[in-house]
């Protein structure tokens, strides 16, 4: 598969601060099993920090790690950690992810939402909780899974008419 | 100052600097919460700002059962009212029996000079998410501290004991499901009131006796209630009914799991309980300075007790 080459038009501020509010709440809705069901706003910080690395950094992941902490209330401060993880490796990987075509682009993301899900893991273990069994880890794979069509879609408002491309 | 580069050259810190950053003041956050509970007041701030997203999430739950219930045909309403007026009858019979079932244990309490059984407050509160969190079982119910929640209060539904309160924020509140490995509740075997405490399974949804000796009386389908032991849980609400009992002379200890009483992983309405009575100091509280007049007042206290049945006997003769 080869990279996307067309020319986008630049990301609005609205289109990240709507994708993060959706994203809270699909985290929020009442899901069966939490540990077959990807993190939503990790998938989508991982999008934005791969895609604008200079809008959306390590401060923004890790507010959005503490408003997650408290909405789940779990401890204040394990998802601003794993977030603030997630956020760096994701910087830092961009200019190669974006080398490759959404298939192998999903490998390196899963390789991400991993570490940051085994971030989580540390924290709760160090805090004397029990290992909540192997399905842990199908989360991050099931987000990596949806990654190509994530980013077809949170990459819809930037796309130009096919038209003004030809020109 | 005219040397400094132009903006558009300006990066701010490297990526490395600001994770070690922030990950040291998420290992902050982390150490305050776990260990002194610091920042309760930041989470309540924080779980104000999440709370229309929540709300906005279960919105759509509730209009399609509204619409469901809306158009449910007028037969079924005629079958299910027949049934709840069916329901009403046996229930008032069992109502009056109560009373005065009621009415018995309290006279006889009395004559035993025991404390009066704590009369609970039930507070009705819906489930609006459950904790996106697989290492423990909480749900949030949109009753907090502004509708009188307060910390500890036993959360039951119509069937037996869920949970409790253990976190309270403005307007909604946090509950810890029974089977939470880090919940404990004091139980009472309702066949032959053997003492004993169950303890959450984790994800397998199932409680568990720890600490039981292998020789308990105890069998499968053994129902457990709350002992009330604690001045947490009223007495006698339903909590669990005993599955499987593992006996092995290896272990000194049986291995029994239960299953619990109440929906703890289903349904949608609890009722959030609570009691106004007073109850005694704990012996924590009592300050070291007036120990001796507590002791004499105490000793008062018994002799009196030790009158008192004999005066309800007499009272119950004049009866």
């Amino acid at each position: 598969m080869s990279p996307d080459r067309s020319i986008l038009v630049p990301a609005r501020a609205s289109t990240i601060i709507a994708s993060f509010a959706l994203a809270l709440f699909l985290d929020f809705l009442p899901w069966r099993d939490l540990r077959l069901v990807p993190d939503f706003v990790a998938l989508v910080l991982a999008f934005w920090c791969v895609r604008q690395p200079r809008l959306v950094g390590l401060g923004i992941a890790w507010a959005l790690g503490l408003v997650s902490d408290a909405g789940n209330g779990v401890l204040l401060g394990q998802h601003a950690l794993a977030y603030s993880v997630l956020a760096f490796l994701a910087i830092w990987m961009s200019r190669r992810i974006l080398w490759f075509g959404p298939g192998q682009q999903a490998l390196h993301v899963a390789v991400i939402l991993l570490a940051a899900q085994g971030v989580v893991l540390l924290v709760r273990l160090a805090a004397g909780d029990q290992f909540p069994g192997w399905p842990i880890v199908v989360g991050p794979l099931a987000g990596a899974a949806l990654w190509p069509m994530l980013s077809w879609l949170l990459l819809l408002p930037q796309r130009r008419p096919e038209r003004e491309q030809t020109i | 100052m005219e040397h400094s580069p132009p903006p558009f050259f300006k990066r701010g810190p490297a990526p490395l600097v600001r994770l070690f950053f922030f990950a040291s003041l998420s290992l902050a956050l982390l150490v305050l919460d776990a260990r002194f509970r610091y920042t309760e007041a930041v989470r309540g701030a924080l779980a104000l700002v999440v709370y229309p997203i929540q709300r906005i999430a279960v919105a759509p739950i509730d209009f399609l059962e509204g619409v469901g219930g809306y158009f449910s045909s007028q037969s079924q309403l005629l079958d299910e009212n027949a049934a709840l007026r069916a329901q009403a009858l046996a229930n008032s019979q069992d109502a009056l029996r109560f009373q005065a079932a009621q009415a018995e244990s309290a006279q006889l309490r009395r004559m035993l000079g025991a404390a009066e059984k704590l009369e609970a407050r039930a507070m009705p509160a819906e489930i609006l998410y459950a904790g996106r969190d697989p290492y423990s079982h909480k749900v949030f119910i949109d009753r907090g501290g502004r509708h009188g929640v307060r910390p500890g209060s036993p959360v039951a539904d119509d069937s037996g004991v869920v949970g409790q309160v253990t976190r309270v924020h403005a307007l909604l509140s946090e509950v810890t499901l029974l089977t939470d490995p880090d919940q404990a509740i004091p139980v009472q075997v309702l066949r032959n009131g053997l003492r004993a405490v169950a303890f959450g399974g984790g994800n397998s949804g199932m409680l568990e006796l720890r600490f039981m000796p292998a020789n308990a009386e105890i069998q499968n389908g053994d129902r457990l209630v709350t002992s009330g032991i604690d001045g947490t849980y009223p007495a006698g609400l339903p909590v669990a009914t005993v599955v499987d009992i593992e006996r092995d002379a290896e272990h000194t200890f049986a291995r029994v799991i239960c299953r619990p009483a109440a929906g703890v992983d289903r349904g949608l309405f609890v009722l959030v309980l609570s009691d106004d009575t007073q109850r005694a100091a704990r012996p924590d509280d009592v300050q070291p300075g007036k120990g001796r007049r507590l002791d004499k007042t105490r000793r008062a206290r018994i002799k009196e007790a030790a009158r008192e049945p004999a005066k309800a006997e007499a009272t119950d003769v004049a009866r």
